[in-house]
C-alpha cells in the first residue's frame, strides 16, 4: 500500500495515525503541507526513524523547494522524488490510500 | 496504466487542485490513461470559466481545460455540488431560469455514479483533498 500525506505533523495528527498503522514494506510518501515531517531535528523524528526501518519514506521535492527546504535538511533514508516518480509510486503500491 | 482522478477542494484555496493536475500531466506524460478526472465538494470551483487570476498567477481553470483538449480528459463536475456553488452549464442555466452558466471548456456537468464508475474502471483511483 502507498500512503499519501499532505498534512503537517504540527498541524494535525494524519501521518501520526499513518505512521502507526502503516504495515511493513508499505510506502509512504509526504507531499504539500506532509513535507514538514522530513526536517530534521523535529520531535516527530524518532518516530519516522522507527518507521523506515520497515516502510520507505518519501518526500515530493518540488513541495519542499516550495516551502524554503533542501536535500540537507531532510532526515537521511527519505528519498525525494518529482511528480514523474509519485505516479510511479502509485503504479508499484496498490491501493493508494489518501490520508486527508 | 489507468487512473481515476478526484479532486475535492478548489482552486487557489488549497494546494490540492495543483497537487492533482501536475500528478495528472505527469501521469499523461509517460503514457498513462486518465480515465477521468471528478470534481466534487468544492472542486467543482475549478470549472468556472469566470475566474480572472491576475496575470503572473497561474490560471488553474484554463490549465485544467488547456490539458483536456490535448490528451481528450473527461473532465466531469459533481451536478449537485456544482448547482450549490453557481457553476452551471447552457442546458443547466436554462433549466434553473438563469441569466447565464459558467461552465469552463473541456468541463462536463453529470452524477456521483461517473466517479464509482471512475473508482471502477481505472487501475488506480488517487484522491486530492484537504
Amino acid at each position: 500500500m502507498l500512503h499519501i500525506v499532505n498534512k503537517s505533523p504540527f498541524d494535525r495528527n494524519s501521518l501520526q495515525s499513518c505512521l502507526r498503522l502503516a504495515q511493513p514494506n508499505d510506502a509512504i510518501l509526504m507531499y504539500e503541507d506532509g513535507i514538514y515531517a522530513a526536517f530534521k531535528g523535529t520531535v516527530i523524528e524518532n518516530d519516522i526513524q522507527t518507521t523506515l526501518s520497515k516502510c520507505k519514506m518519501y518526500v515530493l521535492k518540488p513541495d519542499f523547494e516550495a516551502r524554503g527546504m533542501n536535500e540537507g535538511n531532510v532526515i537521511p533514508g527519505i528519498q525525494s522524488v518529482s511528480y514523474s516518480e509519485f505516479v510511479d509510486l502509485t503504479v508499484q503500491y496498490s491501493p493508494v490510500q489518501a490520508w486527508l | 496504466m489507468k487512473f481515476g482522478i478526484l479532486v475535492n477542494e478548489g482552486p487557489y484555496q488549497h494546494q490540492a487542485s495543483d497537487s492533482a493536475y501536475h500528478f495528472t500531466k505527469a501521469a499523461l506524460e509517460k503514457g498513462h490513461e486518465i480515465f477521468r478526472v471528478f470534481f466534487y465538494h468544492d472542486g467543482v470551483n475549478n470549472g468556472t470559466r469566470l475566474t480572472v487570476p491576475p496575470q503572473d498567477d497561474r490560471n488553474v481553470i484554463n490549465r485544467w481545460s488547456e490539458l483536456a483538449k490535448q490528451y481528450n480528459l473527461d473532465l466531469v463536475v459533481c451536478i449537485a455540488a456544482a448547482q450549490r456553488r453557481g457553476i452551471l452549464d447552457e442546458n443547466e442555466a436554462k433549466r434553473q431560469g438563469k441569466d447565464a452558466y459558467n461552465l469552463a471548456d473541456g468541463f462536463r456537468i453529470s452524477g456521483l455514479g461517473q466517479l464509482i464508475e471512475a473508482g471502477i474502471q481505472s487501475d488506480r483511483l488517487i484522491v486530492f483533498g484537504d
